[in-house]
């Protein structure tokens, strides 16, 4: 279930006068069962780059292989590819059409070739998983339903055909505080539960990455500049440099040790740094700060 | 930012001809377009052509990308030089068959007929190359003032106008967005029949209907909170006029126009 790229590039309107190269000779790879990270700032190519992995983007110069479906063949399988791969798009609410909730879950898995039954089997256990209340909604229409909801409507619709790898593309932008949560515990736990093996998330909350993510990849103007475990990436490279902001339990802990104030552990998460500044004033499990 | 302005074909570039007043290019297209159809002799086309080169050559417009626009007309071209050909009656008969016949007279009716057409869609087509559509709907807003004394809404329909061109490059980005996601959820559009494919158009239409509405009731009231209202007045931002070139330019869209009025008089003994 490997996702393998080799020299990855690309440019958008080649030949043109509004020639734009979004991608330069990016290779990397993603091992099954891993939660990577893409960061970078607007423009680095990130979307490009996971366009890539389900052939939305033409391959035009370099190497994919997803589990073992080479995408510079010829006539790679598409279908067999996105069935793989679930994505879900940055606002992805906005391409609910179908009448109902319940038909535009249905949508993936119909064109995957799911007989009708089997399809609502399907989408009931998706919307399910989601945490919507199935027969509450499923005859209701996703154009009337409230924001958070059709977000997971929307996430309902691609988990629906049970893809192995579920690629995010800034999956918690425009949600409150606590639809971000929610969201972001809803992947971790498709993931824990075995619902999807592999995540790959685009984010430009480094919070978020930093909490969930096992390995970061960074782009910066189409190349890539990083590539290592999220904790090596927030405590050892120049986060800065690449326009991206520290997440927040990074940069109180590197404030405290500037201070000489050494917590002797590299959280990543607030929850991870309250443990940390509690081991270090020896107030043990529980105690109060 | 290259999104914004990657719409129709402009071609950026600074040019003499990119500098003109688009009211000025505007005009001119007009005056060619009635040229070429005052064109009867080898001369007068001959004499489209080169100006028509010349133009071409001064915009800087590669000419391959004046030539995929006569790629995209070419069938139009072909099918009207095969009916001319084989439907016109007067002349020496070459070869005749049943109803058809072809004539040295048709087969040169039939070159000119094509000739006009590729004048036209060229000429048309550089006025696209060589003005943004905003400059264009600014042109035209100017061109039709004198229509406000019939109270016609000269401005609100150049409001209307530039906003919705304003939009096709961002509803075009729109329609790509909405189609990768309905492939990714494994929707394909390019098999089956005429119905099956219309059919695999409503989940990507009925998304970019509601977005549509969703941001002109957006910008309407982007518009009415800054208090915006179409009054007469307005100034611009970038308001037109007449410099040097285009003074230029009209002379040398004068010489030719006299070139072809004479050329059609016979005055130069051509035929
Ligand atoms: N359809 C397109 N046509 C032309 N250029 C494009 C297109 N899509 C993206 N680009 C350009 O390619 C570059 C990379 O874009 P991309 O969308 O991959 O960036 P991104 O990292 O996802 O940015 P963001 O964080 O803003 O989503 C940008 O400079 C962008 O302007
Ligand atoms: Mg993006």
């Amino acid at each position: 279930m490997s996702i393998v790229i080799e020299n990855l590039s690309f440019t958008y309107g080649k030949k043109s006068p509004f020639e734009k190269k979004a991608l330069s000779d990016v290779s990397f790879t993603v091992n099954d069962g891993e939660f990577v990270g893409i960061v970078g700032s607007t423009g680095s190519g990130k979307s490009t780059l996971i366009q890539h992995l389900n052939g939305l983007i033409k391959l035009t110069s370099g190497k994919i292989t997803v589990d073992g479906i080479d995408l510079s063949a010829r006539k790679p399988d598409l279908q067999k590819l996105r069935k793989k791969i679930g994505m879900l798009f940055q606002y992805p609410e906005y391409q609910l059409f179908a009448e109902t909730v319940l038909a535009d879950v249905k949508f993936g898995p119909k064109n995957f070739g799911a007989k009708d039954e089997e399809a609502e089997k399907m989408a009931e256990e998706a919307i399910k998983m989601v945490g919507l209340d199935f027969e509450e909604i499923k005859d209701r229409s996703p154009i009337d339903i409230s924001g958070g909801q059709k977000r997971r409507v929307a996430v309902a619709g691609v988990l629906a055909y049970k893809p192995d790898i579920l690629i995010l593309d800034e999956p918690t932008a425009g949600l409150d505080p606590t639809g971000k949560r929610d969201m972001l515990d809803l992947i971790s736990s498709l993931r824990s539960s075995g619902a999807v093996k592999t995540v790959i998330m685009v984010s430009h909350n480094m919070d978020e990455i930093a909490e969930y993510a096992d390995r970061v990849i960074a782009l910066s103007n189409g190349r890539l500049v990083s590539d290592s475990s999220t904790e090596e990436f927030f405590y050892d490279s120049d986060v800065e440099s690449l326009n991206l902001a520290l997440p927040h339990a990074v940069y109180i802990t590197k404030k405290l040790a500037e201070k000489g104030i050494d917590l002797s552990a590299k959280p990543l998460s607030l929850s991870e740094f309250n443990e940390a500044l509690r081991r270090k004033l020896s107030l043990g499990e529980g105690g109060a700060l | 930012m290259t999104k914004d302005i990657v719409f129709g074909q402009y071609y950026p570039a600074s040019s003499f001809i990119h500098k003109l007043d688009p009211r000025l290019k505007l005009f001119a297209v007009l005056v060619f377009i009635v040229s070429v159809f005052l064109c009867d002799i080898f001369y007068a086309y001959a004499a489209c052509y080169a100006f028509l080169l010349i133009v071409i050559l001064v915009s800087r417009v590669p000419i391959l990308s004046v030539l995929k626009t006569i790629k995209a007309v070419l069938f139009i071209v072909f099918l009207t030089a095969v009916l001319n050909i084989f439907f016109y009656k007067e002349g020496n008969v070459f070869w005749e068959w049943e109803f058809l016949r072809i004539t040295d007279e048709g087969l040169l009716y039939a070159a000119k007929m094509a000739l006009r057409i590729i004048f036209l869609v060229v000429s048309t087509s550089m006025l696209t190359f060589t003005s943004t559509p905003m400059a264009l709907t600014d042109g035209m807003e100017s061109i039709m003032k004198p229509l406000k004394i019939i109270r016609f809404p000269v401005h609100d329909v150049a409001v209307i106008m530039s906003t919705a061109l304003r939009f096709i490059p961002t509803l075009l980005e729109e329609v790509n967005k909405i189609v990768m996601a309905q492939k990714a959820r494994g929707a394909h559009f390019d098999n089956g029949g005429l119905v099956k494919r219309a059919k695999a158009l409503l989940p990507v239409l009925i998304p970019l209907f509601v977005s549509t509405f969703r941001r002109a009731d957006e910008l309407a009231l982007a518009l009415d909170a800054r208090c915006y209202n179409a009054t007469p007045n307005r100034t611009k931002m970038k308001p037109l006029h007449f410099s040097w070139r285009d003074l230029v330019a009209f002379f040398c869209l004068a010489a030719f126009l006299t070139i072809i009025i004479l050329l059609k008089l016979g005055f130069f003994g051509l035929v």
